[in-house]
This record gives structure tokens, sequence and C-alpha cells, in this order.
């Protein structure tokens, strides 16, 4: 086929679902090829449905918006990183200090995602993307051969012809789902975030986490989920915080607890609350997470349909490292990048469109998938999760104890004696410790 | 250095106030349909306890009460949900449903 007739009886080139990071970079790069693009976006602005975490790392931005930290929206630049771990009345926390990360090119920033979605569509609307907000996609178009060839929104006369598909519409996918490129939905995959977004003035805010003007605080917490696999966090913003709960939906589920009674215990805890206390509620908010990674991905790949962000669960959920945003935006632009490929040579089929996977598998977005891909079973596992943070609170509590006049017993003692107590196998903690060191070595 | 004085109560606002932090352009269709009767049967209920907006309500006889108003169209209630054909789930109408807030 030549392009001529991939593009025949289209209304546009391609169509690209949903304006949140992975869709808007793969808009900016189709429009910057001088392709016509239309950017769905189902909410009233683009950012709006969306919601995270609190950190987003945004060096890929390097080629799409050169000195891009001189106009993002940012609330704070990482410079301080802790990773904690909860008993109920312990904390165990290692805190990275980096003063070179608040200066560019940065390295993790803060930032409310409807500020920083909204904005980055703005640069695709720039590029002469056409950005068409409160519209709900609720079909796909397709030809006799099942390709691909637009969609169907909720407008009225609401079909789009397009050349190409790009489907980033998030963790729900419809679209993907629709196309047949998921398996059936496993709730084990898949983690509720919750979260609550608290006012303090920001003197209070930089006293309480040491730090000043734009620089800001990272907190990763094991444990403190109330017997829920998963995770906590605390980010900083400028004048708020955000405290919130990463929890796995099966487990949330059959435990009984509410997530906003977890979120509540998170802040109740001694080493959290004097961080939170008196801070007022601005905005609660939930979202899921694609957390299994490269094991729930679908195919990423159909003829005339491309999918990235969160819909191909590109998030990466791998314990001391927490992203998606990044993986979303580059997935995106390789979207994009392929979708030109194929447009050119007329061949928007699967083989057409294989740049796409190529382009992922020679960088970090399916390398670190590959290499992180027992991580997030291993991060949410019964053990890592309950047995543990104790083991390395009571071990830290055993080393640190003065117990005079008995003498200081020895590290490989304690770790001997509170790993029987705590009915934990050595062959386990052998194993898991050689998973942890496979992933994260 | 900064003080906030402590409030010893500090109480957990209640869930009402929580979802009034929300906002939410609520369209008059339903995007989300829950058959209770189907629920009847169901031990486990997980949508309950799972659902963050806390949308699904038990009643007496056993079935389920649900609201869509204040959804945040998370997806975790079909997710959860044991019972095939209990949960019609959909987006809202393009504009409509949960807005997070900008700055």
């Amino acid at each position: 086929m030549a392009e001529r007739d991939v593009l025949a009886g289209t209304d546009v080139d391609v169509v690209v679902v949903g304006a949140g990071p992975a869709g808007s970079c793969a808009a900016i790069e189709l429009a910057r090829a001088g392709r016509s693009v239309v950017l769905l976006e189902r909410g009233p602005f683009p950012g709006s449905k969306n919601m995270y975490g609190g950190v987003v790392y945004p060096r890929i931005l390097d080629e799409l918006i050169p000195r891009w930290w001189e106009e993002a929206p940012v609330q704070r630049w990482v410079t301080r990183r802790s990773t904690m771990v909860l008993t109920p009345t312990q904390a165990l926390t290692v805190d990275f200090r980096n003063t070179a990360w608040g200066a560019p090119p940065y390295n993790g920033a803060t930032a409310y995602r409807p500020d920083f979605d909204h904005w980055l569509a703005g640069h695709a609307e720039a590029a002469g993307a056409q950005v068409l907000c409160s519209t709900t996609v609720i079909g796909l178009l397709r030809d006799g051969t099942g390709r691909v060839i637009g969609v169907r929104t909720d407008r009225p006369d609401g079909d789009l012809r397009a050349g190409l598909v790009i489907a980033c519409d998030g963790v729900n996918s419809f679209v993907a789902k629709e196309a047949g490129l998921h398996g059936p939905a496993d709730a084990a995959n898949y983690t509720l975030g919750v979260k609550e977004t608290l006012a303090l003035p920001k003197e209070v805010i930089d006293e309480r986490f040491g730090v000043r003007g734009r620089e800001g605080v990272d907190i990763e917490i094991l444990g403190g989920t109330g017997g829920v696999n998963g995770g906590g966090f605390v980010y900083t913003n400028l004048d708020t915080i955000a405290v919130g709960a990463v929890l796995k939906l099966p487990k949330l589920a059959a435990q009984g607890r509410r997530p906003e009674e977890i979120i509540a215990g998170l802040k109740a805890h001694p080493a959290i609350a004097p961080l939170v206390e008196g801070a007022e509620l601005k905005e609660y908010s939930a979202h899921l997470i694609p957390e299994a990674g490269l094991s729930m991905m679908p195919k990423l790949t159909g003829d005339g349909l491309l999918v990235a962000g969160d819909a191909a669960a590109m998030c990466l959920a791998a314990g001391i490292w927490l992203e998606g945003v990044n993986f979303a935006m580059a997935s995106g632009m390789y979207a994009g990048r392929a979708a030109i490929e194929a447009l050119g040579r007329g061949d928007v089929s699967m083989v057409g469109l294989a740049g796409y996977e190529r382009r992922l598998g020679e960088t970090f977005v399916l390398k670190d998938h590959r290499k992180l891909r027992r991580a997030p079973q291993l991060v949410l596992s019964d053990r890592v999760q309950h047995l543990y943070p104790e083991l390395i609170t009571s071990v830290a509590e055993r080393m640190f104890r003065v117990d005079n006049p008995d003498p200081k017993p020895g590290l490989r003692r304690i770790v001997a004696s509170e790993r029987k107590r705590l009915g934990i196998r050595r062959r386990d903690l052998a194993r898991d410790g050689l998973d942890g060191l496979r992933s994260f070595g | 250095m900064t003080h906030i004085e402590r409030d010893p109560a500090w109480p957990e606002v209640s869930f009402q106030d929580r979802m009034d932090t929300v906002r939410f352009d609520v369209h008059e269709r339903a995007h989300i349909v829950v058959d209770g009767t189907k629920c009847e049967g169901c031990s486990t209920q997980h949508c309950v306890v799972a659902c963050p907006a806390n949308l699904f309500v038990p009643t007496s006889d056993g079935g389920i009460v649900f609201n869509y108003e204040q959804c945040f169209e998370c997806g975790t209630c079909y997710l959860v949900c044991n019972v095939e054909g209990a949960i019609s789930w959909t987006y809202p109408d393009g504009g409509h449903g949960v807005v997070f807030r900008r700055t």
C-alpha cells in the first residue's frame, strides 16, 4: 500500500486517545513531523483525570523540549530521597540528600498532574496538534480486515477516521482491550493509589522536612499499610504535602480495611505524624496503577494501532524505583516516531509498526522492565511486606540498644536469632536476597 | 521555630467532608450501573471495602446500593468484583465526572 491508500477517506492522519504524558508526547512528535493529529481527552482539560504519587523524572523531555525545566510547572525539585521501613512503633530510614539534584538538569520533581499534563499538552497544541477535550472514545472503527481505521467518540457525528490510532487512554485502556491486545484482567496485577493533598504553610514544610527554596523530599515507605500489601509515600509540594498509600487490590478487598483508614493509620505513625500534623485536607484522590510490569503488558502493536503509557502497563513499580510518567512520555514519543515511519512507508500493519517495539527494546523503557521483571512481585510478596520490615527494625534495635552489663551480641548472631524468632526460613531469605540482587544489582 | 498548635483531638475529617474536597461535574447518565440483585449471592462484596469513594453500600437483604456521582473512575470495583455482570462500567460522557484540581 502507498501512503495515499492508507490515508484515503480519513479525517486526520493520526488519532491519539488520551492527552496524558504518553499521548501528548506522541502528538508532539507527529505534529512536528507535519502530520495532522487529533489528541482526544475525555476530561474538560488535559490532566483533569490524572493523579499519581507525586514525583516525575522528566529527563526524557530533553529530546522534545530542551530546557524544559525553565517552564515545566514543577512544585519542588527532589533533593532528598528517603526510604523508610515501618513497624507500628519503629522506623528505619535511609535518607539520601543530593544538592546537585536541585539544579539543572535536575532529577526528580514533584508536580501536580493536572498542571504538568496540561502544560505538556500545550506543547502538542503549539506543534500543531488539535487537542479535543471533553470527548470520550466509545469504540474503535475497523475495516474488513480488522485493521483499526479510527475511533467512535461520544460527540454527535463523532466518528474520526484516521490512518492510525495511538491508544494512550490510561490504566483501564478500553481501546487496547477492545482491540484484543490485553489478556483477561487480573486484579492481582493492579494496586490502588489513594492520596491526600494536605495544606501547610511553605515555611512549615521547609522546616519539618529540612529543605529550602524549591528543594523537596520524596519519602517511600515499606510497612505502615495496615497488613495490606503495598507501600506508603510522603512527598512535598510547595505549600502542600502528598500523603498516600498504594494497595494491592485483592489484599485490600480481603483485609477489610478501607483505603482512607489505611492513610489515617499511616498519618498517625510516630515517624509520620510530626510531619503532617495540623495540615488541612485540600483534596482526596484515587487512581489505579498497573503494578506488575512486564508480566502484565499487553501486545503493544496491532494493525493500525499502537499502545503506550499506562494503557500498555508501562508503569515501573519496583520498590526503590517508582516511576511511570517518564515511561509514558518515552513510550508515547517512540510510538509517535514509529507512526511517522509507518505512514511514510504506507504500511500501518503490525509489521509496518514494528519500529515501535524496536525502539522500546533499545531504550530504558523495555530494558528497565526486563531487568526488573521480578521486582514488582518480590516487593509485594508477603515476606517483604509483613516479615522483613520487622526483621530489619528489630535487628537495628538490637544493634543500637546498649544492654549493659550484657556485651554487644554482634550482627550475625542478631540476624540469626531475629530470623528464627520471626519464623523466616534461611533458604527463603537467601532466595529473596538473590532475587533482589538479580533485580536491583 | 515555626510552630503549629497541636490539636490533641486532630479529628479525621468525615467521609463526606473528604469527598467534598473533590470536584465532580456530574452527568445525568450513570456511567456505572450495578445490578444489586446479582450481589445478593455474593459472600465477599469486595467492592464495599475497596472502593476509595465508598460508593457501594450493602443493604439489609444482602444486595448492594450504588451511587455513581462521586466516582473517581478508577476501575477498582470491576477488578475486585467476583460476580459476572454485576457491574457495568464505562467512562462518563466527555467533560463529566471527576476533575482533579490545578493549582
